[in-house]
């Protein structure tokens, strides 16, 4: 660059200083030293509109040549007052907003708001609903992963991933339309069992699923990736977080997992009927992007075996606790019964109410520890519902995480991350 | 299934047992002893000493409390202090989970704890951007969830669920416009609350009469007891009439 100004210098005032160095002069000038010399980082807009940031992130980068100094996450632009709107609806009304916080798991965050509204009313739900639970939840892990991982690997330049995984993961989201009539959005999972019973033939589908393509996707993205050259040096070494900063910073799940602490709210506080599944926790050890996505294969894996203990145990019975005050009755029992259809106009407009109280119940979501604290002032609907969004937490590990890597080093933290931008912003 | 029983009674126990090791230990901090609600034990603890108290439950070998899992407040309206703001630790060591809770007015300013836990700056500034509390000591207490420029503070109670400004894009100007809300109805909320179940101190309109009845003297009823038994008695025979 230097070399282009000086020879252009050069050539013009040659006749009247020829004793000068002229070149040194107009580099000098370009490249002025001193001590007040300040070189200013140059500041980036990285989104909202971008395709690495996963939604609506807009980062703000300061940047040193195309090291990063500053990473400053903006969010909120995806901000829809879920805890606010919840503080007006009833407990019923209040559970589809779960399905779409973090849009990519919505059955373990009804799940973590049903074990919320549950425990306050201090009822156990039948075993085959705790057993369909698992099974749904561990079938969105699978799907989440599936996700993350896939894009992932986009944006650090792999694309086959993204077109075999999506492949899978509609067929996961035709089960989940089989079970509750909608792909995302499931509205499944609610307080006192789930909404019906598996339409016949599901359970072997599913199971059929598990022992066919999806472990066969699994193992085809573990060949794609896992020893690739090209995407081992884009992930390994990158945004390492150590144990320490990774608890003092709130991390949870597999971000949590990859930086060698084996913590999964599964084993260590289990709910439902997680104690009696077979399952093993995988642990990184390195803390970097590459960590992140091992244990999420890993996870897909342990969660395929969930789900097959699951089909396998599964009993007939009920899906729903009997107690027509919580769940609505059956529709053919109201066509006879005057009290079912008296108990499902009141479920239906006032809803039931919940003794007051308050409580603070987790799961351990795909992304993290997803959790929800109640307060119940015993009316009707909540007087308020916090929200505890996983993401939110590791997004705010950014500046650390991505500081002094190189920009394209960014998304892939970022992606390794998985955020969803649902429940960050909330 | 009892063994897994037993099992819980035993982490409830312990929890129970960390909780008044932490009670004696923290006595002149805390100045009032714990709280278990529903299996979960809670602190309250005056708003200057949340950083000892903090860095006490993260620092103690007995505690090791070393994540700041969530910090969030509910606000009560009707109360003097009205905040909550709650801090939400988990112990990895101890598998174990405690909230610290500090109560605090309005305008009465927080100490944060961000150096005590990183993960404490965000959430301090969803707070401040939620409810209004000030955290004293945060280096980067600007808003966070809500718009660049926004006014009022969304999850308190007194709060408009529709907000105060709605946004449009203006042809006219070529850009998005602020403009304050403008309902085409009146905003509505409906409690439906069952009068048998959730009403119990609750006057719905009319039920006055019904109380000014019962206060006056027997033999002396009201006008209102009168027309209505008239016209239950019109009814009965209005019903005879028609059989």
């Amino acid at each position: 660059m230097s070399v282009d100004k000086g020879t252009a210098v050069n050539t013009a005032p040659a006749d009247d200083e020829p004793d000068e160095p002229v070149l040194a002069d107009a580099c000098a000038a370009a490249v002025p030293m001193g001590d007040q010399t300040r070189i200013r980082p140059y500041t980036m807009n990285f989104g909202p509109q971008h395709p690495a940031a996963h939604g609506v992130l807009r980062l703000v980068l300061e940047m040193d040549g195309e090291v990063v100094e500053r990473a400053d996450p903006h969010i909120g632009l995806l901000h829809r007052g879920t805890e606010k709107l919840i503080e007006y609806k009833t407990y019923m009304q209040a559970l589809p907003y779960f399905d779409r916080l973090d849009y990519v798991s919505p059955m373990n965050q009804e799940h973590a708001f049903a074990l919320a509204v549950e425990k306050l009313l201090g009822i156990t739900v039948p075993e085959r609903a705790q057993y369909i639970r698992i099974l749904f939840s561990e079938l969105t892990r699978v799907l989440n992963h599936l996700l993350n991982i896939t894009t992932f690997a986009l944006d650090v330049g792999a694309i086959t991933p993204t077109l075999w995984g999506f492949e899978e993961r509609e067929i996961g989201m035709e089960f989940y339309e089989r079970v509750c009539g909608a792909r995302l959005h499931a509205n499944y999972i609610r307080p006192g069992g789930v909404a019906q019973d598996l339409p016949s033939g599901l359970a072997d589908d599913i199971g059929e699923w598990i022992e066919g393509s999806a472990g066969k996707v699994i193992d085809d993205l573990d060949n794609l990736l896992t020893e690739n050259r090209i995407f081992k040096q884009r992930t390994v070494d990158i945004g390492v977080a150590s144990p320490d900063q990774a608890q003092d910073w709130g991390f949870t799940g597999p971000m949590l997992r990859a930086s060698g602490i084996p913590w999964d709210l599964r084993k260590a506080q289990p709910y439902d009927l997680y104690e009696k599944m077979h399952f093993d926790v995988p642990v990184g050890k390195t803390g970097d992007c590459y960590a992140r996505y091992l244990v999420r294969m890993e996870e897909m894996r342990q969660s395929l075996r969930m789900m097959t203990q699951c089909l396998g145990e599964m009993q007939a019975g009920p899906v729903k606790v009997d107690d027509h005050k919580v769940v609505p009755p059956r529709r053919a029992e109201m066509k006879r019964s005057m009290e079912a259809l008296i108990h499902h106009f009141k479920l239906f407009t006032e809803g039931y109410h919940v003794p007051a109280g308050q409580t603070y119940t987790a799961v351990e979501a795909p992304k993290g520890e997803f959790g929800v604290y109640l307060v119940s002032d015993g009316t009707n609907r909540p007087y308020r519902c916090r929200i505890r969004a996983p993401g939110f937490a590791h997004l705010q590990a950014l500046e650390f995480l991505s500081k002094g890597h190189m920009l394209a080093d960014t998304v892939a933290v970022i992606g390794a991350m998985d955020v969803v931008f649902g429940e960050i912003d909330r | 299934m009892p063994q897994t029983e037993t099992a819980k009674e035993h982490i409830a126990e312990a929890l129970e047992d960390m909780a008044e090791f932490i009670d004696e230990e923290l006595e002149d901090l805390l100045g009032a002893p714990h709280e278990t609600r529903g299996g979960e034990v809670c602190f309250t603890c005056p708003p200057e000493n949340l950083r000892a108290v903090l860095t006490f439950l993260r620092d103690n070998r007995e505690c090791q409390f070393q994540m700041l899992i969530d910090v969030f407040g509910v606000d009560h309206p009707d109360r003097p202090a009205r905040f909550e703001i709650i801090y939400n630790l988990l112990s990895i060591r101890q598998n174990a989970r405690v909230r610290v809770y500090v109560n605090i007015q309005e305008d009465v300013p927080v100490p944060s704890v961000h150096d005590i836990f990183s993960s404490a700056l965000w959430y301090e500034r969803e707070v401040w951007d939620m409810f209004g509390a000030i955290f004293s000591g945060n280096p980067d207490l600007r808003r966070i969830l809500t718009d660049y420029g926004f006014d009022g503070h969304p999850l308190r109670k007194d709060f408009p669920l529709t907000g105060r400004v709605e946004v449009r894009y203006d042809q006219a100007q070529k850009r998005v416009v602020y403009e304050p809300v403008r309902l085409v109805q009146d905003f509505r909320r409906f409690d439906n609350l069952s009068p048998w179940e959730g009403m119990t101190d609750v006057q719905i309109p009319g039920d006055e009469k019904a109380v000014r009845q019962t206060v006056m003297p027997s033999g002396e009823r009201g006008d209102v007891g009168n027309r209505e038994e008239d016209r239950r008695d019109k009814n009965k025979e209005e019903g005879a009439g028609d059989e």
